[in-house]
């Protein structure tokens, strides 16, 4: 069981208030992802259910139980750790063993978990080194290994991935996610990467200078934003935000297009403006044009073969459908 | 060419530091090759370097004169003793200083170090009232607990960087694992920290073996540590050089023999937190 409930949680450092009262539920075996800019207040926020932190106000219950004033250790959750703070004085079976010898479990049943934890993370033929002897990769595995022989009733991600190179990132993704799938456990991810967001999470928390902007699937966030925050922080390339003459067009203070839906063409369109920085991804082109009188450079994804070199004239065409609208206030209308 | 302009510089700049190493040494040198010659040739002009009838009278005569495994013990129990206690009270002070600071912390640090700015000798005339007072003078708790007091922010210091560089994630990681606050200390701390420890407690031991203040102001026979030792050789007419250098000799090859030990420890423990 994992369900963690936060109820007007709210944190302050002296006048300074990180996270203004919130409320939020995890539910049992969910994944949630807490997304947003650098000192939105997520890490913060993760702490607080860690209990690495005080709450200022408001009450954390786990699986229905107040754990507001309860020891970090006590509350049954495992951490994974941005840095991954392993023990550099001790063997990776060490590393792994310390939470069940600080539990006062047997020898044995020691040997047990951690032989079992090292098979599912590949870390079998590790387990006599020192952390300082293996590579990043390897060193998250032993710091998942340490939350895994725990059971706990949820883990907590903070910011796992970014200190890997691109290449391990994306691999430790899937294999955490496969995790996820494995265990059924509550995961509480706290990453400023929307692709992670996106691609692993059942529930994303987008955040805001300590508030929450909108909770959702990533498809609900991708297709109904709650407002321009939220629209231009999820999805890649960014949604193009339009504010001025061409919004109220339409009636209202700004649209918003997703890269993905406007066509480009040559010829003729709704919009004219000059190709400036093409990026080739292959599979897409990324176009940014320039000169539309719409916005600083509208951004358009386009298939992977068009022929248009900067300086081009070209003619955008927003696919009106899929057009998001919102009012003064940045809030979305229907 | 540009490879040999570098060849040639580097000659140079390794000249250059041995010169350097060779002046802060000779001193040391001297007083040891001095101390292997009769008085006469000690004072001899123009002065013989290595050409002289070498002999072991000195050390003879420093030890029928005075009793010397005295005052090193005490130097021992002194210097030892003070670094302890120093220590146990740092380690707890340094460790609430380097991982829950409050917000004078930084002033606090301040404030002990700048206890070191004060000459010495501007307290002398209260402590030494207050030890006369208090029967502590010429004993060893006396000294023991005086260079405590004047080595503890140095220690508090030297352990406060050493703290700072263990990542209070690993300790937090502690906390999440289970760990009590004893166990955090015990089991993941302290053999972080051992380096630091020890190179702290080399170094204090050095500083307190040579402090010749406060150990030549406070004693008279009793508690003499070694640097009374050499002072008792001193004459303001200069007339016992060789017996004079044969003291010194005595008194600094102890330290001089576990600073060479330990020389790896003590030169990272000194040049710490220099390089991330």
């Amino acid at each position: 069981m994992g369900r963690i409930t936060l109820d007007k949680v709210a944190k302050r450092f002296g006048d300074v208030e990180v996270i203004p009262p919130l409320d939020l539920t995890i539910e049992d075996g969910e994944f949630v992802v807490f997304v947003g800019p650098s000192g939105c207040g997520k890490s913060t926020l993760l702490r607080l259910i860690a209990g690495l932190e005080d709450v200022s106000g408001g009450q954390i219950r786990i699986d229905g139980k107040d754990a507001t004033a309860v020891q970090p250790a006590k509350r049954g959750l495992a951490m994974v750790f941005q840095s991954y703070a392993l023990y550099p004085h001790m063997t990776v079976r060490k590393n792994i063993a310390f939470p069940l010898r600080m539990a006062g479990l047997s020898q044995q049943e020691q040997d047990k978990k951690v032989e079992g934890a090292a098979a599912v993370l590949n870390l079998t033929n590790y387990l006599d080194r020192r952390p300082g002897q293996l590579s990043g990769g390897q060193r998250q595995r032993v710091a998942i290994g340490r939350a895994i022989v725990r059971e706990p009733s949820a883990f907590l991600f903070d910011e796992p991935l970014s200190n890997l190179d691109a290449a391990l990132r994306v691999g430790m993704r899937l294999e955490i996610s496969e995790l996820h799938n494995r265990l059924a456990t509550t995961m509480v991810y706290v990453t400023h990467d929307q692709v992670e967001a996106m691609t692993m999470a059942d529930k994303i928390v987008v955040l805001n200078a300590g508030r929450i902007e909108q909770v959702g699937s990533p498809l609900e966030l991708y297709h109904r934003p709650r407002n321009t925050f939220v629209a231009g922080f999820i999805g890649s390339p960014k949604m193009n935000l339009i504010e001025g003459a061409e919004a109220a067009k339409h009636g209202v203070a700004t649209i918003g297009i997703r890269p993905e839906h406007i066509a480009v063409s040559p010829e003729s369109g709704t919009w004219k403006g000059k190709v400036g920085v093409s990026e080739h991804l292959g599979s897409d082109t990324f176009f940014h044009v320039l000169d539309t009188g719409l916005a600083d450079a509208i951004t358009v994804r386009a298939g992977g073969e068009v022929d248009l070199h900067h300086g081009d004239t070209v003619y955008l065409s927003p696919d009106a459908a899929k057009m998001h609208r919102f009012d003064t206030e940045g809030l979305r209308i229907e | 060419m540009a490879r040999a302009v570098t060849n040639r510089r580097k000659t140079i700049a390794t000249a250059a530091a041995w010169t350097i190493g060779f002046l802060i040494f000779f001193p040391i040198l001297w007083t040891v090759l001095t101390s292997f010659k009769s008085e006469a040739d000690a004072i001899a002009s123009p002065p013989k370097f290595l050409f002289f009838d070498w002999t072991l009278e000195n050390y003879a005569t420093v030890q029928e004169r005075s009793n010397y495994f005295r005052h090193f013990w005490n130097s021992v129990v002194i210097s030892v003793g003070s670094t302890l206690i120093g220590l146990a009270i740092a380690i707890p002070a340094a460790w609430a200083m380097a991982f829950v600071p409050g917000k004078r912390t930084k002033d606090v640090l301040m404030w002990m170090l700048s206890t070191k700015m004060l000459p010495p000798v501007g307290v002398l005339v209260p402590i030494y009232l207050i030890f006369r007072d208090t029967g502590l003078l010429d004993t060893r708790t006396g000294l023991v607990i005086v260079l405590t007091l004047i080595n503890l922010p140095i220690i508090v210091w030297m352990l406060y960087t050493y703290f700072k560089e263990i990542p209070a994630d690993i300790l937090e990681a502690a906390r999440m694992d289970g760990a009590s606050l004893r166990s955090e200390i015990l089991y993941v701390l302290t053999p972080m920290a051992v380096p630091g420890i020890a190179s702290t407690l080399l170094l204090n031991i050095i500083l307190a073996w040579n402090e010749a203040f406060w150990t030549l102001n406070l004693t008279a026979a009793k508690a003499a540590p070694l640097t009374a030792f050499i002072a008792s050789y001193s004459s303001p007419e200069g007339l016992f050089y060789a017996k004079l250098s044969a003291a010194s000799t005595m008194a600094i090859a102890p330290i001089l023999i576990m600073g060479w030990f330990s020389q790896k420890q003590l030169v990272r423990g000194l040049t710490f937190g220099a390089v991330k």
